[in-house]
């Protein structure tokens, strides 16, 4: 498959530490992949094996259909993105971007003619003659793109490349890339730790933990149908409960939820809902809970809700649905779409 | 069980340790074995040659050299010059810094040049300088031969010359360390209703003090060895106005003692001499390093 | 001190006429003790290093120019500044040289004993000259370790030139090293792996990125080594022998000149040398200035 991306049981450790541990996935030609997951997971190693810049102690890249595990990074042409730009800082930014053709000996005619075509496809062009420290971050960036995409590389990683940028730039970049891959098609995995991102831009994720593959899918699969409790609490904010499986339904304290048929009666589990999913119920509801706070979202509000038996729950609730209701109130709310998994199983994802 | 690993991966990775296969390990080693060879070559081979030769029949060679006429005389000078330095300089090398880094004057980039000389000029050439000031031909120096104030071929010439070689060393050991110094915290101790030397005391001095003394120690290390700024400023006179280092330099021309063969005593006091500078520099490193930890 | 006078924090009934007293004493007196401070520093400073160097450059020239001319023509002056020069040019390319290898494995490898390498490479700089001359003498002169190997060759170290230059490297080895050691730190790697993946060799990345970034701190250890070099005399003095037009460099010729009271012309050639100094520190405080200016 021209232009994609093969990883086979990428596996490295620094000395007794295993920071990728036996990662296999498939990034597919011309889409945007995201390695998603937190600091730690092994993401950014992973993605420098497949650069080259490090050495797998085992598995198999492949790249456009060649295996290049042993290959040099010179040899790979991949196009490399730093979340610190790593510009040339003493030479112009038309001289970093012309760098991969000139030490590949381009024809200096062919050389400007492309390097006028990329500055002016990042919206750099006036700023051809400016060094990188008189440029701010989101255009230090820019221009690492345009650098890295001169030479024409099969593929495009990006190593948390808005890692280090303002939250508005950070949007603003985010959804130019978006449009950059539109046009130009390169085959893209883009290492982040911001699922939001991760969501927006990839055609398809993975989703790593502790070094190794947690979920592989689209942005709906790895939303909806998390497959592990990491993914669980990881890939969008969830509420977390603890209770026990009892016939199919997971019990937790005064109510039950259904979707544990799966997992074994008396055990223990947890049960990850969305706050979107919790909804004002129209009588009784799957439980009474207090409104603890309320705090306006725009068209959604955010509720804070407190259950009898001390547990707080997030709810984001759509401002019609909530009838007038004030702090204090108590109210019957649905949990929609609980997740189930065994408690052995669940590490402890960040609360909603 | 806790939550995400929060290592770093950056943390993890050792260091410039991003190479791909093939060619690697050559290129590392070769870049290490030439390492290897040129300190080894230069550095230490010469290290191991002077301690065998002056510490190969154990003491005998040391205890030779000090009991050649002149020698203890000659050591103590060098260490009560190097002492008198590093103490004089310390002081003003420091208030050096201060001017430079929180004053501002016209000029202060001259003087800041001005206080490099040092690292250009070459010793001697700074000897031949204090001779030419203050030798007995001139208007300067007959004027404090006059008053009885020997500098030319004296003590006192020797500590000029020392002076004069020794000051950048304190000064440029400071001046990083006292720009770095966030002035919000002295002001914060003036807000307080401390006064300008309680200050200085209590808050500023605290953090220069492995600056200063790490200055200090080079510019004492660096007396000890001085040779070119003296030979020709002291004179050279036995038990008055001989350093070690150019007592060293005659015990290798021989015939001039005459009472010890071969070049072994004079190695033996080199080795003492050189390693307690050697110490005093690593001393120096550890409390420069000690200084940049803490800020 | 440069911060702007504070007020004393106390709630005074007596109001801002006290307070304004207050803070203009307090001021006047900061100025003062700024002002006693930096006449002290300026004192200092033209008294031990400007008034030397004015006695030379007047001392020197007090003979006219014609005993400047008349020194010049003599051979053996032409020789020892040739002399000289020769030492300086080869010891500052070989301390470069190696010198950027020694730096780049201090600043980016890690091995065993690396400190160890660390403090070697600072121990020229505790050495006293004189004791870097015996190191010499004790190396390739009579009886010396190497001394039958170039002997039996019929290659002459000891009182020639190969020793002179060998001591001069040994003294001049830290100063390259201690400067871009610092410099590679800063810098990271990063930019050398971004040019490899734009499909540059490691040379081509060395040229092109590394020695351009590390241009200033080299420059600057260039520029130190290189006074430093040019200034050697003790261990010059004991492995030269010297030998008058043949072994005998600029220094070791005031030397002399003094031992045989030929003062003036050794003040000349000491002012030469100190001219040719200053023009070399104008260069050291070029480039130590670009240096710190972009480590900010």
């Amino acid at each position: 498959m021209a232009g994609s991306i093969e990883i086979e049981g990428l596996t490295k450790s620094f000395g007794g530490f295993r920071a990728v541990d036996d990662v296999s996935f498939v990034a597919e030609d011309g889409k945007i992949t995201a390695l998603l997951g937190p600091s730690g997971s092994g993401k950014s190693t992973a993605l420098r094996m497949i650069a080259g810049l490090e050495r797998p102690d085992s598995g198999r890249i492949t790249i456009a259909g060649e295996d290049q595990t042993r290959t040099s990074v010179q040899e790979r042409r991949v196009g490399f993105v730093f979340q610190h730009y790593a510009l040339f800082r003493h030479m112009t930014v038309q001289q970093n971007v012309e760098f991969g053709l000139r030490v590949r000996k381009e024809d200096p005619a062919k050389r400007r003619a492309r390097v006028l075509e990329l500055l002016d496809l990042v919206h750099m062009t006036p700023f051809a003659e400016r060094y990188p420290g008189q440029l701010s971050g989101g255009q230090r960036q820019r221009v690492a793109l345009a650098r890295a995409l001169a030479p024409q590389p099969k593929v495009l990683l990006l190593d948390e490349p808005f890692g280090a940028l303002d939250a508005k730039v950070r949007h603003d970049l985010r959804r130019w890339l978006d449009e950059l891959h539109r046009e130009l098609g390169v085959t893209s995995l883009l290492v982040t730790h911001d699922q939001e991102e991760a969501l927006e831009l990839a055609n398809k994720i993975v989703v790593m933990h502790e070094g190794r593959v947690e979920q592989v899918g689209s942005p709906g699969d790895v939303y909806d149908n998390p497959t592990t409790p990491f993914v669980a609490g990881f890939v969008g904010s969830a509420n977390v409960l603890h209770g026990s499986v009892v016939d199919g339904h997971i019990h937790l304290g005064s109510f039950r939820l259904p979707g544990a048929s799966h997992l074994q009666d008396g055990a223990s589990a947890t049960a990850f809902v969305r706050p979107h999913d919790i909804r004002v119920a129209g009588g009784e509801g799957d439980v009474k809970a207090v409104i603890e706070r309320l705090a306006s979202l725009g068209w959604l509000t955010r509720v804070t809700l407190r259950l009898d038996d001390g547990e707080a729950l997030v709810a984001h609730v759509p401002n019609e649905e909530l009838h007038g209701a004030v702090e204090g109130d108590r109210i019957g709310v649905d949990l929609r779409n609980p997740k189930a998994f065994l408690k052995s199983e669940s590490e402890q994802p960040t609360d909603a | 069980m806790a939550a995400v690993v929060a290592i770093e991966q950056d943390a993890k990775r050792p260091e410039g340790r991003a190479r791909p296969p093939s060619g690697a390990a050559l290129r590392r080693w070769s870049l290490r074995g030439a390492t290897f060879v040129y300190l080894g070559l230069f550095i230490l081979l010469p290290v191991v040659a002077i301690l065998q030769h002056g510490f190969g029949d154990g003491l005998a060679n040391l205890k030779a050299a000090l009991d050649t006429f002149g020698a203890k005389a000659a050591i103590r000078l060098t260490l009560e010059m190097a002492a008198l330095t590093a103490i004089i300089n310390g002081i003003f090398g420091t208030l050096l810094a201060y001017v430079l880094v929180r004053i501002r004057f016209p000029g202060r980039d001259l003087l800041s040049t001005v206080v490099d000389l040092p690292f250009a000029v070459p010793t001697l050439v700074a000897g031949v300088m204090l001779v030419a000031l203050y030798g007995p031909s001139s208007t300067v120096g007959g004027w404090f031969e006059a008053h009885g104030i020997h500098i030319i071929f004296a003590p006192l010439g020797i500590l000029l010359a020392l002076l004069f070689v020794t000051l950048p060393l304190v000064v440029r050991s400071v001046q990083p360390v006292l720009l770095e110094l966030d002035p919000a915290e002295e002001e914060a101790a003036r807000v307080l209703g401390a006064g300008r030397w309680t200050t200085f005391r209590r808050v500023m001095f605290p953090a220069l003090r492995p600056a200063i003394a790490a200055g200090c120690l080079l510019a004492f290390a660096r007396s000890l060895g001085e040779f070119g700024a003296i030979v020709i400023v002291s004179g050279n006179r036995v038990n008055d106005t001989l350093t070690a280092p150019v007592f060293i330099s005659q015990l290798l021309q021989p015939g001039h003692y005459g009472s010890t063969g071969g070049p072994d005593p004079a190695a033996a006091v080199s080795a003492v001499l050189f390693g307690l500078a050697f110490v005093l520099v690593l001393v120096t490193e550890k409390l420069v390093s000690l200084g940049k930890e803490r800020s | 001190m440069s911060a702007p006078p504070t007020e004393r924090v106390k709630p005074s009934p007596a109001g801002d006429e006290d307070l304004t007293r207050l803070r203009n004493a307090d001021a006047r007196r900061g100025r003062l003790v700024r002002g006693v401070m930096l006449a002290v520093a300026l004192v200092y400073v033209s008294v031990l290093l400007l008034a030397p160097l004015a006695g030379i450059f007047i001392y020197a020239l007090k003979s006219g120019l014609g005993t400047i001319g008349q020194t010049f023509s003599q051979p053996d002056v032409r020789h020892a500044f040739l002399l000289t020069f020769v030492i300086m040019a080869i010891t500052v390319v070989v301390t470069t040289f190696f010198g950027v290898i020694v730096a780049l494995v201090l600043a980016r490898d890690r091995f065993p004993g690396k400190r160890l390498v660390s403090a070697l490479v600072d121990l020229p700089l505790a050495v006293s000259p004189v004791v870097v001359g015996l190191m010499a003498v004790l190396l390739f002169g009579r009886g010396g370790w190497f001394e039958p190997f170039f002997a039996s060759r019929g290659i002459q170290i000891m009182f020639a030139l190969p020793a002179m230059i060998l001591v001069t490297i040994f003294i001049s080895i830290p100063f390259v090293i201690r400067e871009v050691v610092p410099v590679l730190q800063e810098l990271g790697m990063e930019e050398e792996q971004a040019a490899w993946t734009l499909g540059a060799s490691r040379l081509q990345t060395f040229i092109r990125v590394t020695l351009r970034n590390i241009r200033w701190g080299l420059l600057y250890g260039i520029a130190l080594s290189a006074a430093r070099a040019i200034g050697e005399v003790g261990a010059v003095l004991i492995v030269s022998g010297t030998l008058t037009g043949k072994t005998e460099t600029a220094t070791l010729y005031i030397l002399r000149a003094f031992d045989q009271y030929q003062d003036q012309q050794g003040y000349i050639v000491a002012l030469t040398l100190a001219t040719f100094s200053i023009v070399l520190l104008i260069g050291i405080e070029t480039f130590k200035r670009r240096r710190t200016a972009e480590a900010d």
